[in-house]
C-alpha cells in the first residue's frame, strides 16, 4: 500500500513541480500540502490524470491550529474509485487569505465549503452562495474556531408571555469545569500553584520552550 | 367553471411560485426546511436549508476523552447507531495501533449489518409511505422493533448504545442472544417476501418512482455520493469489499448493483441489500457460537478490566480508575477512517494532539453529501416526486445537522 502511495505521491509531485510543497505518509494515508494558489490546479489534475482520477469529493473541512501564523486548514479527502485510493489534500489560510473554491471541480464540494465557512470562516473565492449553512439564521461568530467556548455566547427559550423565541446571553449555573489531565510529571508548561519561585532557584530545570 | 390549460393572457404575468417544505413535514424525515421554486407545479429550484437539529457534536467531542465521545455517535444517525460508533473506533484503533481480537470483530460485524437492517427496514417501508403506500412501515416497524431488542440484550439501550469502544466492544454476547439472531433471520426474510409482493411489483409505487431522480455513476462521485446512491446507479464499489475493515474479507456476501440510478433502483438495491445482510448475520453467528474468545482487546491501557477482576486485582482497579477518568492517551497523528455505513460511507477524520482529548473530529456524513444535490436532483421534475427523491435518499437529520 504504501509503494502506491510512494509511486503516486512521485507521479503527482514530478508532473505539478511546486503546487506540492510536502508529502508525507502517514498510517497507510498520503498527505499532500498545497498553497491556496496552487490548490485548483492540483485538484483538477487530480481528477483528470490517468494515473489518478480522483474524481469523487469525499470531505472538505476545516481546522483551527491558533499558535500558526496562518493558523487555518483546509483539509481536503478524495477518493479514486478506478486505482482504489485515497489522497488528503492539506492547504494553510487564515481568516484573510482566500482560498479558491473546487466546485467548479466537484460539484459535492459546495456544502462542505460553506460548512467550513461557517465553523471557521474560512473564505472561499468564487463559491456560488458562500452564506451560513448549519448555524441559526442570523448567527454571529464562528463555532468550532478553539478561541469560541463551548457553551456559546446566547441561548435561546421560548417567552410565554412574549408569545415568541428570545435570544438572551448564556447564564451558566455553574462554571464549566475542564479538568487537566496532563500529568505534572510529563513536562507540562504551567506553574503549579505554590511552585512559583521554583523556576528562578539554582539548579530549576530549563524552562521548557512554548510550542 | 371550466378549468382549462389555455396558454395564460399576456396581461397577466405569470411568476414562479415559492413554497416552504417543511420543517415539520412527514415527507422531510426530520426537521427540513426546503424553499422550493416552482413553476407550474415543475420545481425550478431547491434550497435546502438544514441546521435545525445543529448540536454541535464535533466541538463538544473535542472537549469530551477518546472514550466519552463514542455515545455522541448512536445520535448522529440514530436509525443505525453502532455503524457510526464503528467508524469512530476504527479511527481511534488505527491511531493508537490497537488490534481487536477476531471474536470482537465478529460481533462488531454482527451488530453493524442488524444496524444495517434497521436502517434500510425504516427507509424503504417510509419510502413507501411518502409515495402512498400505508401497510409497510407496520410491517417494517414489528422487525425494527424486534432488533432493537437485539441492541438492548447487548447494550442495556434500545438505541444509544455505546456499545463499540476504541479496541472491542464492551461486553461479551450471551449465548442465547446468538441463538436467537440466528433463529430472527428466516422470519426476516419471509418479513422482506412479503413487502416484495407487496411494494416491488406495485404499479402506483412504481409510477412514482422509476426514472425519477436519476444519476449516472459520473455525476454521483462529483457530488460525493457512497453507498446505495452510487451503487444504484451502476458502479459496484462497496467499501466492505473494497477497501474492507475487520474481517468482512473473510465473509461471503455480494454486493447488489442498480441499472437506471433513480429511485426505483435505489429501492430494489436495499431490498437486495438486506437478503446479504442476513447473509452476513448468519455467517457471524455460527462462528460466534463455535469460537469463544477475548471480545476486547487485551491491552490494559485501553480497554478497561472486568469488574472480577477489580475485586481482586489491585492493578486492575488503578486502570479502572485511570481509564474512566484520565482515558487513555493517543499519539500524535491523523487519520479519516470510513466504514460502509447503511446510507452510505460514514467517515471520521480524527486529528490527535498527543492527549487524552481529540483535537479535531470531522464527522464525514454521507446523508449530507447526499441532501445537498436536492438541487440538482429535483430540478425538472414535478413537486410530487421532491418527496419520492428524498425519500430515496435515505436522509436522517441527526447526521446531516450534527
Amino acid at each position: 500500500m504504501d509503494e502506491t502511495l510512494n509511486d503516486l505521491a512521485a507521479h503527482v509531485t514530478g508532473a505539478l513541480p511546486g503546487a506540492v510543497v510536502e508529502h508525507k505518509i502517514a498510517f497507510g494515508e498520503l498527505t499532500l500540502v498545497t498553497t491556496p494558489d496552487q490548490v485548483l490546479k492540483l485538484a483538477a489534475f487530480l481528477r483528470d490524470d490517468p494515473a489518478c482520477l480522483f474524481t469523487c469529493i469525499v470531505d472538505v473541512c476545516g481546522a483551527d491550529y491558533p499558535a500558526r501564523e496562518q493558523r487555518f486548514e483546509v483539509v481536503y479527502h478524495l477518493l479514486s474509485v478506478k486505482q482504489n485510493l485515497r489522497v488528503r489534500v492539506k492547504l494553510s489560510t487564515d481568516g484573510l487569505i482566500t482560498v479558491p473554491s473546487v466546485t467548479g471541480i466537484w460539484p459535492g464540494a459546495n456544502w462542505f465549503e460553506r460548512e467550513a465557512y461557517d465553523m471557521y470562516g474560512i473564505l472561499f473565492a468564487n463559491h456560488p452562495e458562500l452564506r451560513r449553512l448549519l448555524t441559526d439564521y442570523g448567527f454571529d461568530g464562528h463555532p468550532l474556531r478553539k478561541d469560541f467556548p463551548l457553551t456559546g455566547f446566547v441561548e435561546v427559550r421560548y417567552d410565554d408571555e412574549m408569545k415568541r423565541v428570545v435570544y438572551e446571553p448564556v447564564r451558566l449555573a455553574q462554571e464549566f469545569r475542564n479538568f487537566d489531565f496532563l500529568s505534572p510529571w510529563e513536562g507540562v508548561e504551567y506553574v503549579l500553584p505554590g511552585d512559583e519561585k521554583a523556576a528562578s532557584q539554582p539548579g530549576a530545570p530549563a524552562a521548557p520552550k512554548a510550542s | 367553471m371550466a378549468y382549462t390549460l389555455d396558454a395564460p393572457k399576456t396581461e397577466n404575468p405569470v411568476r414562479n411560485f415559492q413554497i416552504n417544505f417543511g420543517p415539520q413535514h412527514p415527507a422531510a424525515h426530520g426537521v427540513l426546511r426546503m424553499v422550493l421554486e416552482l413553476n407550474g407545479e415543475v420545481v425550478e429550484r431547491v434550497d435546502p436549508h438544514i441546521g435545525l437539529l445543529h448540536r454541535g457534536t464535533e466541538k463538544l467531542i473535542e472537549a469530551k476523552t477518546y472514550l466519552q465521545a463514542v455515545p455522541y455517535f448512536d445520535r448522529l444517525d440514530y436509525c443505525s447507531p453502532m455503524n457510526q460508533e464503528h467508524a469512530y473506533c476504527l479511527a481511534v484503533e488505527r491511531l493508537a495501533g490497537i488490534e481487536v481480537p477476531i471474536r470482537g470483530q465478529l460481533i462488531r460485524v454482527l451488530y453493524s449489518e442488524i444496524g444495517r437492517l434497521m436502517s434500510h427496514i425504516l427507509n424503504v417501508t417510509t419510502f413507501a409511505m411518502d409515495v402512498g403506500a400505508l401497510t409497510p412501515p407496520l410491517w417494517g416497524f414489528d422487525q425494527r422493533e424486534k432488533m432493537m431488542m437485539f441492541y438492548e440484550r447487548a447494550s442495556g439501550s434500545r438505541m444509544h448504545a455505546a456499545y463499540f469502544r476504541p479496541g472491542g466492544v464492551h461486553q461479551d454476547l450471551p449465548q442465547k442472544l446468538i441463538e436467537d439472531i440466528r433463529d430472527f433471520c428466516d422470519p426476516y426474510l419471509k418479513t422482506l417476501d412479503d413487502l416484495d409482493a407487496l411494494v416491488t411489483g406495485n404499479r402506483i409505487f412504481k409510477q412514482r418512482t422509476v426514472d425519477i431522480g436519476t444519476v449516472t455513476i459520473e455525476e454521483a462521485l462529483a457530488w460525493g455520493f457512497s453507498g446505495v446512491m452510487l451503487r444504484g446507479s451502476g458502479a459496484p464499489w462497496d467499501l466492505r469489499r473494497a477497501q474492507p475493515y475487520e474481517c468482512y474479507s473473510e465473509l461471503d456476501f455480494d454486493i447488489p448493483v442498480g441499472v437506471h440510478g433513480d429511485c426505483y433502483d435505489r429501492y430494489v438495491c436495499r431490498m437486495e441489500e438486506m437478503r446479504q445482510s442476513i447473509k452476513i448475520m448468519r455467517q457471524c453467528c455460527d462462528r460466534l457460537l463455535k469460537e469463544a474468545g477475548p471480545v476486547a482487546s487485551t491491552d490494559r491501557k485501553v480497554s478497561p478490566p472486568k469488574r472480577g477482576e477489580m475485586k481482586r486485582s489491585m492493578e486492575a482497579l488503578i486502570h479502572h480508575f485511570k481509564l474512566y477518568t484520565e482515558g487513555f492517551h493517543v499519539p500524535e497523528g491523523e487519520v479519516y477512517a470510513a466504514v460502509e455505513a447503511p446510507k452510505g460511507e460514514f467517515g471520521v477524520y480524527l486529528v490527535a494532539d498527543g492527549t487524552n482529548k481529540p483535537y479535531r473530529c470531522k464527522i464525514r456524513a454521507p446523508g449530507f453529501a447526499h441532501l445537498q444535490s436536492m438541487d440538482f436532483l429535483c430540478r425538472g421534475y414535478m413537486l410530487a416526486d421532491v418527496s419520492a427523491v428524498l425519500g430515496s435518499l435515505d436522509i436522517v437529520f441527526g447526521e446531516v445537522d450534527r
